[in-house]
């Protein structure tokens, strides 16, 4: 029997005539999975759907509702949508009235987020649409409101989109604590999940299903993608992570397809490869830049006109992104994904790629263009792992303590709630199945007097305890503050690119921290754009363009992911594997031979660590694979193990692959020691109580626990007297109530995420008695790219901050003026701007005639008026 | 820790890294910018960040006082964080406060933040306070006239330093011939960089940073010309 037979006669039972009569009429077959979908619906089972892109996946999720509301019309809220992207849900809102209106069904469909005017807010207050779309952050606004008893009780549907994005994050976080307050608000509401292929189903089962899993349905699986690699023309590069060496061969693919999207790693790489290709572009194809940071405006334009497809008059052939383009809209007319620089992980790849999708039968394309001879080594890795269907799954962390204290203040503000009801309510939530009650009195403690030892602020309590026992918030003042400091996603303080004055065109956003660093003439990348500093006036920065000069290009935090650790073992494996090293191209098989000659290769399971002389140092190599941020801390904890042997360490770089440690002196002849499993105690205790990195993420726990205020109601100007700056509150707590609930909060994300010590252990674990020590008398080949990283990139030693400080006094004194700190070091990326020039100045191209100019969105280059200045969105909305 | 003596007046001033200024030739201690309850004022509207500043700045004072031996000294201004502050001290802290008048004679200089005495706390209190050829204010006036040398808080200056491992920002005294800022001393105080219009105006012909560090000072010159930087792609404005 074919599941077409299947499908017609399920639909027979389940779906009424009018929506039999729609499919039809759109020539549409009803797919098993959007059946199966209705089926458990009507069983009244929550669901976990897993389809791949093009599967028809988000109406399947709507099918239960729109089948429910086209039977027994009812007024209230039925079905509340909830997607991580603010842009999602608008645009599904349009998507689906379509259909309902075809069918002539009377449901209203609206849209709740940050951008919602207030005039609409206060209307779906007093008259909720059967299906309201929204974000984290304002579902978790709308349940701080004292009515959302009421607001929420007739609810009957509950659509989770792109669920595999939001679990494991604090949004995620979030989101599932609303989760389970809706759970008690109305029982009756039924879950359903939407999700790309995930390496492990069960977790987002019980996201979705809170206390009982969620039934799994998966639609069949889309046609395999066809992966190939792509080698810059001439050579393939010793380092490097720009991939700019690709353009001209990107530049062609580009050319033989309708539509392409050009991934990137990182807003500075997307800003560079945008550069690169438009200076060869001779033919000025249509190729548009998109990345986090760019104005709002500007990044729906470039969509917009993605949509209208290559082969239209205003429409693209080609757009450099970021992720700000791995989820979202399915914009259909995709033809081939190109990744430039490393893929990362398998599962990343895969959403990646998933974009060129038309439909789920039609096999994807999508090339990979590696920039240095790791990447290739990553890239054929990764090929490997997609056909081999490996997908990457983070272990699952637990929710952030950060993210309950909002959302226990938040919940207050709605109403009284019991101690203990909360906490059996909280722990129904996936990520907080496990809280301790220890952790959870210590939260609440938190949030309602700060929870200092002695109790020193009792008369500033946010919450107090009535006679039975129920927590009640102060007053109104409190719960508008704490609705006004509502969301998770804390974001460097930036500053906005305004082209001209303080009214000009708004470009986007760069970090306060690299716009500290301009000075008036210096010449900038953004926004595809060379531009020219002016001046910083309050949150602006004001430039002009036509700048000269060597650009700077603005770096952003946060923006790297590592690779991730099963991609990592088969990189390691197919090393290993002489009949899997044919697979590369000739330069690399090359490259690899004359390392065997020199040295060996690393094996899937032990460590090589290689030791050579060179200009009178002695460097280590650790050929690790655990990714850059595992790297970075191991670097930071040999660094002091050699220190302490001895060997004088005198710096050290981190890649994905592999640390380079440069000594003074001989390293100890006990290699194997210096790895012993130990380091992960005291010494990294102590670095990582003084280490920046933990700063940074106190001030993210601080914000999103209320601890510091994003808002203050009525706040003026003076917000350096409003504000205390969290690093001299970290220090203060740090001394006084070392085991307060925000600082355990403040290590445990630490280690999650931002050093890797997971990863870190399950190295030092898997290579005792298998570090293989090579000693050289001079570098090897598989050293040449690391070795060529020292000097673009410094890690600072969080202890050497006096030393720095005396040794830049020092050399000023001895330059007598001559000479001003250190420039060549600070300068932002220079590598990456020498790169681009070395890179893309091609021979034969005509030079000062007329210049492409590069696409920008703004219709043939005349800016539309009014599309300058309008604020960004919430964070929470962004990609 | 190493003091680092300056030369303005005519008198020898000692530097302490620890971010006081000894005054050896008048036993007198200076401290600038002790915001005392800025933390329980931020908790008044909402931000309950942790309770003890009071107490850490006031020991950190105390430390200092028992180093240097000074029979006088002198807090250049906005000691308390609000004109309430002083009646908000916790009974332990109002005895640290105390305690400190029982070891010198204590001078209140009255900033934006405190423009009234303390209540029921010891010692004096002033707009400005003179010896010898210094004034001691809270914010530093133009014009200052000839023979004449201030110290002075209220701008909380910090610099900014590239160096080879980027940049390091640290709270800092600011100096010239004839008059010095001091650095904040209180545990919850930010601070302002020198390259900032507020600060750098007052030293039109350059000056000096000095940074606190653990052990001693890190001396570095301010620009003296910052309308026309020479060309550079280091994030400070400070170089020699």
């Amino acid at each position: 029997m074919g599941s077409a037979v299947y499908c017609e006669q399920s639909m027979n039972a389940s779906l009424p005539a009018p929506f039999v009569a729609w499919f039809a009429r759109r020539g549409w077959m009803p797919r098993a999975h959007q059946i199966a979908v209705l089926d458990a619906a009507s069983r009244n089972q929550d669901v976990l759907l897993i389809a791949p892109t093009g599967g028809g996946k988000t109406l399947a999720g709507f099918l239960p509702s729109l089948v429910e509301l086209g039977r027994q019309p009812a007024d209230g809220l039925h079905t509340l949508y909830v997607s991580p992207l603010k842009a999602l849900a608008t645009d599904i809102a349009r998507n689906l009235t379509a259909p309902v209106e075809e069918m002539g069904l009377a449901i209203a469909i609206e849209t709740r987020t940050g951008d919602t005017p207030a005039d609409r807010r206060a209307r779906q207050r007093e008259r909720p649409p059967q299906i309201l779309l929204t974000t984290p952050e304002s579902l978790a606004l709308l349940l701080s409101r004292r009515d959302a008893g009421s607001f929420f009780a007739g609810l009957r549907r509950i659509v989770i989109d792109e669920a595999h994005a939001l679990a494991g994050t604090k949004r995620g976080d979030q989101l599932a604590l609303c989760l389970a307050r809706l759970s008690q608000l109305a029982p009756a509401a039924r879950r359903i999940g939407l999700s790309a292929t995930v390496a492990d189903p069960d977790l987002l089962r019980r996201y979705v299903g809170l206390d009982t899993p969620a039934r799994l349905i998966e639609a069949e699986p889309g046609a395999a993608p066809r992966i190939g690699l792509m080698l810059p023309q001439e050579r393939v590069p010793w380092s490097g992570r720009m991939g700019l060496a690709g353009a001209s061969a990107i530049l062609d693919r580009i050319g033989q397809a309708g539509m392409t999207i050009v991934f990137v790693n990182t807003r500075a790489q997307a800003e560079l490869l945008f550069q690169a290709i438009w200076r060869i572009n001779e033919a000025t194809l249509p190729i548009a830049l998109h990345h986090g940071s760019l104005d709002i405006n500007q990044r729906r334009r470039v969509e917009a006109a993605m949509a209208r497809g290559g082969g239209t008059k205003d429409g693209l052939r080609a757009v450099i992104a970021t992720s700000s383009l791995d989820l979202g809209i399915d914009w259909g007319g995709i033809d081939q994904v190109i990744q430039v620089g490393a893929p990362k992980g398998v599962s990343r790849l895969l959403q990646r790629v998933g974009r060129a999708n038309h439909r789920m039968d039609e096999s994807s394309a999508a090339l990979l263009v590696p920039a240095n001879r790791f990447e290739v080594l990553e890239c054929e890795a990764a090929i490997q792992g997609v056909a081999a269907g490996e997908l990457d799954g983070d272990p699952p962390v637990p929710g952030g303590l950060d993210v309950l204290a909002q959302h226990l203040l938040l919940m207050a503000a709605s109403g009284p709630f019991g101690v203990e009801a909360m906490y059996d309510e909280v722990r129904l939530a996936q990520p907080y199945a496990e809280l301790s009650r220890r952790d959870y009195d210590d939260v609440l403690g938190f949030v309602e007097d700060g929870g200092y030892a002695l109790a020193a602020y009792d008369r500033y309590r946010k919450l107090f305890r009535d006679a039975e026992g129920l927590v009640h918030i102060r007053g109104e003042r409190v719960a508008r503050q704490a609705r006004m400091n509502a969301g998770t996603i804390v974001e460097a303080p930036v500053l906005k690119v305004r082209l001209g004055g303080p009214r000009g065109l708004v470009l986007g956003e760069i970090e306060e921290s690299f716009a500290n660093h301009l000075r008036e003439g210096d010449a900038f990348m953004f926004a595809g754009r060379k531009l020219r500093f002016l001046r910083l006036r309050e949150v602006n920065v004001e430039v002009s363009d036509g700048a000269s000069g060597d650009p700077l290009v603005p770096t952003w935090a946060g923006s790297k992911n590592p690779l991730t650790s099963g991609l990592a073992a088969r990189v390691r494996r197919m090393l290993h594997d002489p009949e899997a090293r044919l697979l590369y191209p000739e330069p690399v098989q090359e490259w690899l031979r004359l390392q065997l000659e020199h040295s060996v290769l690393p094996g899937p399971d032990d460590l090589l660590v290689e030791i050579f002389p060179r200009h009178g140092r002695m460097f280590l190599i650790a050929y690790c694979f655990e990714g850059r941020l595992a790297h970075q801390t191991l670097g930071m904890l040999l660094t002091r193990r050699l220190a302490r042997a001895g060997a004088q360490p005198l710096g050290f770089v981190a890649s994905d692959y592999a640390i380079a440690i440069w000594c003074a002196e001989a390293p100890p002849a006990d290699i194997g020691g210096l790895f012993a499993q130990e380091m992960l105690g005291d010494d990294l205790e102590a670095w990582m109580a003084e280490s920046s990195m933990l700063r940074r993420t106190f001030r993210n726990v601080a914000v999103v626990a209320g601890l510091i205020e994003r808002q203050h109601p009525g706040a003026n100007a003076s917000r350096r007297q409003v504000t205390v700056n969290t690093d001299l509150v970290y220090d203060v707590l740090r001394r006084h109530q070392p085991d307060h609930v925000l600082l355990r909060a403040t290590r445990q994300e630490a280690a999650g995420g931002l050093t890797d010590i997971g990863r870190l252990g399950d190295l030092l674990a898997r290579i005792v008695g298998r570090v293989r020590v090579m000693r050289l008398d001079r570098v090897s080949p598989l050293a040449v790219p690391v070795m060529l990283d020292i000097g673009r990139e410094h890690v600072r030693d969080e202890d050497a901050e006096d030393s720095l400080l005396a040794e830049t006094e020092a050399l000023i004194a001895e330059a007598t003026g001559a000479a001003e700190p250190s420039t060549e070091e600070m300068r932002i990326a220079p590598g990456h701007a020498q790169e681009l020039r070395r890179l893309t100045r091609q021979p034969g191209v005509r030079q000062g005639g007329r210049r492409p100019r590069p696409y920008r969105g703004e219709g043939g280059g005349r800016s539309p008026a009014g599309s300058a200045a309008r604020a960004p969105g919430r964070p929470g909305d962004r990609p | 820790m190493n003091a680092a003596p300056l030369h303005v007046a005519g008198e020898r001033l000692m530097l302490d890294p620890a971010g006081v200024l000894f005054w050896p030739a008048a036993k007198l201690l200076v401290v600038a910018d002790l915001h005392l309850e800025k933390g329980s004022a931020a908790a008044g509207r909402g931000a309950l960040v942790p309770p003890w500043d009071t107490r850490i700045t006031l020991d950190r004072l105390l430390l200092r006082i028992q180093h240097w031996r000074p029979e006088i000294v002198v807090a250049l201004g906005d000691s308390f964080h609000d004109r309430r502050a002083a009646l908000r001290l916790t009974l332990s802290d109002g005895e640290r406060v105390r305690r400190l008048g029982s070891l010198a004679r204590l001078v209140w200089v009255l900033g934006n933040h405190d423009p009234t005495p303390p209540e029921g706390l010891p010692g004096e209190s002033a707009q400005e306070f003179a010896l010898g050829p210094l004034r001691f204010r809270h914010q530093a006036v133009d014009g200052l006239p000839a023979r004449q040398a201030e110290l002075c808080g209220h701008h909380h200056p910090k610099a900014r330093i590239a160096t080879r491992g980027g940049a390091i920002s640290r709270p800092c005294f600011v100096a010239d011939s004839r008059r010095i800022i001091l650095p904040a001393f209180g545990a919850y105080t930010g601070g302002l960089d020198v390259t900032s219009p507020p600060i750098a105006r007052l030293f039109p012909r350059g000056g000096r940073a000095f940074l606190l560090g653990a052990e001693r000072l890190f001396s570095f010159a301010l620009n003296g010309v910052p309308s026309s930087p020479p060309r550079s792609r280091t994030g400070a404005r400070l170089n020699c």
